[in-house]
């Protein structure tokens, strides 16, 4: 039997945003939604345990009735459900507190009905709901009427495949993002041993050789320009981190996440992904996931290290985008906002792991390809840095249960968008059962009862096991892998990419005391096989061997064909355009751009202070609004050395020029860890590159010269890259085959280790009265710049860095603030000076008078416009008292450090050019056109 | 001798470690204990129970509902003696819905009653994490006694909005440990009121004063660092948390 109750809140305020919503997508004349939780429980109940349960577990007696029985039969309503075979993330959590009640039932459902009142025509309001009040792709709507639909049975079984048959056909029909040349080495491989693959053996390999495991382009051979290139990971980034030899770097680039020195005892692990695709399609599951699995690679990294920030930054289309012109497969950017803030929110918060750094960039060409990177901190034990996996360890699966979600998510990443793409990729995430799985990971790995431990992300048990057990080989029963329902076949258990699981290896005589820690606390954890010595994959089904294939194959037996890539022509002139005439209105406009106003709306919505360890937060100031270059926390509750977390992007730049992007985001990122008290040198970088599809030979040659400009900037800072992660094919096509590509995009997210956080200095100016100093030189470098974006104008100088003169300025910079010399800092970045000082007095409510002649600007023409919003790298504003002027001006001697002006007693700000006034405005009307909330 | 401090812990229980880290530093031994093993073991043999914040078992259904019905169906003999036995509770934030809708707080017709106040979603109808300034009633429980009239602390949840049945509001009113006022300790609306709570309401304490529930972090402010401006003020070196942990510790000192 099913029993339906229905929850009916007295007041709820979900309906009143939900009717906003409709209104923003065109659908006026809805007066009221009513909202209501609804439950389905299959069991044999009486009629006096169901409402013994409606009434004493599922409704609030204070606010809440509840209903039991079908839901009423209008024509105005509908309810949503979650499709057959995805995972209801309350199941298992109601399930338990019936347990609690002595009930017991067979499944549990949850769903949400929404009623209408008001006048407006049904079909356009079922078609607007669809563009955000559920997700087809995860759920469903039905009128109340019906019954639930039963998840419905697959075939299980094993295939074998035919490599005579047209190779190209295979890989397109069994999804599995092979070339043909790769196809063809496959075929050869089991010529030779004789026989035909079965669907496990070629998904295995398909998994193993995607771009998303192994990275075919970055490590791949390029010819650019005449110059070979073997690797060119290895011949940049890598080769940079060689070279700098950083005292600090404690593992780079070869575990779940790089770890540089904290103090003796301790190391700080830090990783960005990237979750753009799944993002697209279902925001906020991919959203969700992404920050679920990035927090695995902490968890496994090394023996485990526990989590302590994520971080986030988005890049998404403009969120008023007339959604009558959105093309046919895409979701409208203003519910990919929300989707994606929420199941980052959502998932970041119940981990119990402060979200605090991140940034949110909005661009056109993302409409069709929202970028979504997600990362996280840990904090490690130095002695559980080292892993090693020895054969006869048990392979150990814990977490949750294995499901049909997420099947080809790593194949996917290596494919375009387009409409009708696989969607079987989409997964749904539950942080609880990851909080679990922490919590008892984390006393394992304290007590060192573990080999080696790592996680099960893209490729699922495929990726995990597989890349653990190369070295030395591994068997794996795969009936033994415990399942969310029946009827998967091997293939899928294997590929599966069913969020919150690991694998650990476990000594035998450590496996009893393991699957201890982890039942105690109700955290599945199974014997699934063991590692082996025979240096080969092998995986059983119910005693049938259905893999069998040699590490050596699988792991080196990647072809690596050469690629062709070119530089693409870049724009050198300036563009002329006529001088503005007024300043104020322009400054206005600049400080409400998407890409320059408050990002409260967001932060707010974190929670940034769990686990008490926030020291410098994104928001200080008065009134709690100011925007922190970057976040400091203290790791260490009863220390006082610090991690600070900054990070930079810039794609507008990156559409221009990305040799010239790359440097810029390099220097944002370390300009905004040193505008804090950071150190450079006790620093460390990570690259996330997010481009097209690099079998254009423009696009790979973007990527080249953007990798090559990450050589050049770290060695000249001396600072090390620590971990990398690339996602390619970034583009979508339309169903007339017209193609849209991302521009490239490089994030590096930068970390610092503070000696001690009570010299840290935040930006929000504290005083009247104090001097206003502009480190760094302005130049008429405005390609790219959110002042171009603002007059429309597409093209122009890209700002580059003085590789000899910046590392001198942020090294000078961190030694003012250890001398207590600044009172607040803040980098220049969108929006240049215009902006920078704008964010400071309102975060300080204190105002500020400058004069741009006494600026130094490099510009080929005298323009306040261009000295006001330049966003030339390596600048910084700082407040400096009358007292310790003198001493700064010394400090920076021979670097270009200029006194601009004063804060002052007026809550105003005041821009001169001489006796010119350019701009005059109280604080609180720029404070109220940039605390602008976007969504 | 210290008095022992119980931190529960369930799934989704997330500010155990430094409400534990509060407790220590306040004189405390606490030990953080995993409800499984709570509902085992002799609980007596601790002076204080803490329910910290989260999102227990995913605050399915409502928050905290699930670890209150469990609480209510595994441990309520076994918490009705510990609260005779002259023994403090606080519950912060998860702790404080999770007290609430176990039907401890307000404790006005006896403990484990019909649920007669709650704590709903937001009126922002979203989670959000900001300081907020609290007026504080220093004379009714145990947890405030000597605390200063005006105190800041940040709050961080989604459903922390306190209404009540009709009529109870008169019958709690001198329970009313915390309300969220504006920077100069006078009634205000949001964001000062962060949620829309009833009365401002930010605490409640039982008649006895020796159960508290807040929404409130105060074990986010322990040290002055935790203040997001510590940079702009000459502040105290202990934050303005601290005094309700020294609190449950001087009362079995005394």
């Amino acid at each position: 039997m099913e029993y339906r109750i229905e929850i009916i809140k007295k007041d709820d305020p979900r309906g009143r945003f939900i009717v906003e919503d409709f209104k923003t997508f065109g659908i006026e004349g809805i007066e009221r939604v009513e909202v209501r939780d609804v439950y389905y429980l299959g069991g044999e109940l009486s009629k006096h345990q169901v409402e013994f349960i409606a009434s004493e577990l599922l409704h609030d007696p204070v606010i809440e009735d509840y209903r039991i029985g079908d839901g009423e039969k209008t024509k105005d309503a509908f309810e949503v459900l979650y499709n057959p075979g995805v995972t209801d993330p309350k199941e298992d959590s109601v399930k338990k507190a019936l347990g609690d009640l002595g009930i017991e039932v067979s499944y549990v459902k949850t769903g949400t009905y929404y009623r209408f009142q008001g006048e407006f025509n049904i079909s356009e309001l079922n078609r607007a709901a669809g563009l955000f009040l559920y997700n087809p792709l995860v759920q469903y709507i039905r009128s109340p009427e019906h019954l639930v639909h039963q998840p419905a049975a697959y075939t299980s079984g094993i295939r074998h495949i035919d490599l005579n048959e047209d190779l190209m056909k295979i890989s397109q029909d069994m999804g599995l993002s092979l070339s043909r040349l790769e196809m063809e080495v496959i075929k050869e491989y089991f010529q030779k041993k004789g026989r035909k693959p079965s669907d496990v053996e070629l998904e295995t390999i398909a998994q193993t050789w995607s771009e998303h495991c192994r990275h075919k382009t970055f490590l791949g051979r390029i010819q650019f320009n005449g110059e070979q290139i073997d690797n060119l990971l290895k011949q940049t980034i890598m080769k940079a981190t060689a070279e700098i030899n950083h005292p600090l770097c404690l593992s780079v680039f070869h575990d779940n996440s790089g770890i540089i020195a904290f103090d003796d005892e301790y190391g700080i692990c830090f990783k960005v992904e990237t979750h753009n695709h799944p993002s697209a399609l279902e925001p906020y599951g991919g959203a969700a996931t992404g920050i679920g699995g990035v927090i695995r690679d902490i968890l496994g990294t090394g023996l485990g290290a526990r989590p302590i920030m994520n971080t986030d930054v988005f890049c998404f289309g403009p969120v008023d985008f007339d959604y009558r012109k959105l093309p046919e497969g895409i979701l409208h950017p203003k519910t990919i906002v929300k989707g994606v803030i929420q199941g980052v929110r959502d998932y970041g918060n119940r981990m119990g792991i402060p979200t605090s750094s991140g940034a949110v960039y909005f661009d056109s060409s993302f409409l069709y390809n929202p970028l979504v990177f997600c990362g996280c901190l840990g904090l490690i034990r130095r002695d559980r840095i080292e892993k090693r996996v020895r054969p006869k360890d048990a392979v150990l699966l814990v977490g949750g249960r294995t499901g049909r979600d997420g099947i080809h998510g790593v194949t996917f990443a290596s494919a375009e968008l387009s409409e009708g793409a696989e969607k079987s990729c989409v997964q749904i995430g539950n942080p609880i059962v990851e909080k679990r799985l922490m919590d008892c990971l984390l006393v394992v790995t304290e007590k060192g009862l573990l080999d080696s431990v790592t996680d099960c992300g893209g490729g699922g048990l495929s990726s995990a096991v597989g890349e653990m057990g190369k070295e030395c080989g591994v068997r794996v029963e795969l009936d033994k892998v415990p399942l969310k329902y029946q009827g998967l076949s091997p293939r899928e258990i294997w590929i599966s990419e069913s969020q919150e699981r690991m694998i650990l290896a476990v000594p035998g005589e450590n496996l009893k005391e393991v699957i201890e820690i982890f039942k105690r606390e109700g955290v599945e954890a199974t014997r699934i096989g063991e590692f082996t010595d025979d240096k080969r994959l092998r995986l059983y089904y119910n005693g049938e061997e259905v893999c069998d294939l040699d590490m050596d194959f699988l792991h080196n037996g990647l072809p690596k064909p050469w690629r062709k890539a070119r530089p693409r022509k870049i724009e050198v002139k300036d563009i002329d355009i006529p001088k503005p005439i007024e300043f104020n209105s322009l400054l206005l406009n600049i400080v409400s751009q998407p890409n320059c106003s408050s990002r409260e709306w967001v932060i707010r919505q974190y929670d940034h202070e769990v686990q008490g360890t926030s020291v410098v937060k994104p928001l200080v100031g008065e009134g709690f609004i100011g925007p922190q270059d970057a976040v400091v926390i203290r790791p260490r509750l009863d220390k006082d050395q610090g991690v600070a977390v900054s990070c930079g992007i810039n794609p507008a730049y990156g559409r221009l020029d990305p040799y010239n992007m790359a440097l810029s985001v390099i220097d944002e990122a370390l300009r905004n860890l040193v505008a804090v008290g950071g150190d450079i040198e006790k620093a460390a970088i990570l690259d996330n590159f997010c481009f097209s599809s690099p079998e254009r030979e423009e696009v790979l040659g973007d990527i080249v010269l953007s990798t090559k400009a990450c050589y050049d900037a770290a060695t000249a800072f001396r600072v090390p890259f620590i971990s990398g992660k690339d996602s390619l094919y970034n583009e979508w096509t339309d169903n007339k085959g017209n193609v849209y590509m991302i521009p490239a995009t490089l994030l590096i997210s930068a970390v610092g280790i503070i000696d001690d956080v009570r010299d840290c200095i935040t930006l929000d100016f504290k005083a009247e009265n104090s001097n206003i100093y502009l480190i760094g030189d302005t130049a008429g470098e405005m390609g790219g710049s959110e002042y171009y974006r603002l007059l429309g104008i597409d093209g122009g100088v890209v700002p580059t860095v003085d590789l000899k003169k910046a590392p001198e300025i942020m090294r000078r910079l961190h030694r003012a603030v250890k001398q207590g010399l600044i009172l607040s800092c803040h980098d220049l970045s969108e929006g240049g000076l215009g902006l920078g000082l704008s964010e400071m007095a309102i975060s300080g409510g204190i105002g500020a008078e400058i004069d741009l002649s006494s600026i130094n600007y490099q510009g080929k023409n005298l323009r306040f416009d261009y000295i006001l919003f330049s966003e030339s790298n390596t600048r910084f504003l700082l407040e400096v008292s009358d007292d310790n002027a003198e001493s700064l001006e010394s400090l920076f001697e021979g670097l270009p450090c200029t006194k601009i002006g004063k804060t002052i007693r007026d809550g105003y700000l005041r821009v001169y050019y001489k006796k010119r006034k350019l701009v005059d405005l109280p604080l609180l009307l720029i404070k109220q056109k940039w605390l602008k909330k976007v969504v | 001798m210290k008095p022992k401090v119980l931190v529960l812990r369930a799934a989704g229980t997330n500010c155990d470690i430094e409400t534990a880290f509060a407790f220590e530093k306040a004189g405390a031994e606490p030990e953080r204990v995993y409800i499984d093993e709570i509902i085992r073991m002799d609980i007596l043999k601790y002076q204080v129970i803490a329910l910290p914040g989260g999102f227990t078992y995913g605050d399915d259904i409502s928050a905290g509902k699930i670890l209150a019905n469990e609480i209510k169906y595994k441990l309520q003999d076994k918490l009705l003696k510990f609260i005779e036995k002259d023994r403090l509770i606080i519950g912060i934030c998860n702790g404080f819905q999770v007290l609430v809708k176990a039907g401890i707080l307000p404790g006005i017709n006896g403990y484990f009653k019909k649920q007669c106040v709650s704590l709903i979603t937001n009126d922002s109808e979203r989670f959000e994490d900001r300081w907020v300034f609290l007026k504080v009633d220093a004379e009714h429980s145990v947890f405030t006694r000597g605390i200063k009239s005006l105190i800041t602390l940040p709050v961080a949840h989604a459903e922390g909005k306190f209404v009540t049945e009709n009529g109870v509001l008169d019958k709690i009113k001198n329970y009313i440990v915390f309300q969220y006022v504006n920077d100069k300790g006078e009634p205000a609306g949001y964001p000062f009121n962060p949620n829309g709570s009833m009365m401002n309401i930010a605490g409640i304490a039982d008649p006895t004063g020796r159960i508290l529930g807040l929404m409130p972090h105060p074990e986010r402010f322990i040290s002055y660092l935790q203040h997001p401006n510590h940079t702009r003020k000459n502040l105290p070196e202990s934050g303005d948390g601290l005094l309700i942990f020294k609190n449950a510790v001087r009362y079995f000192k005394i």
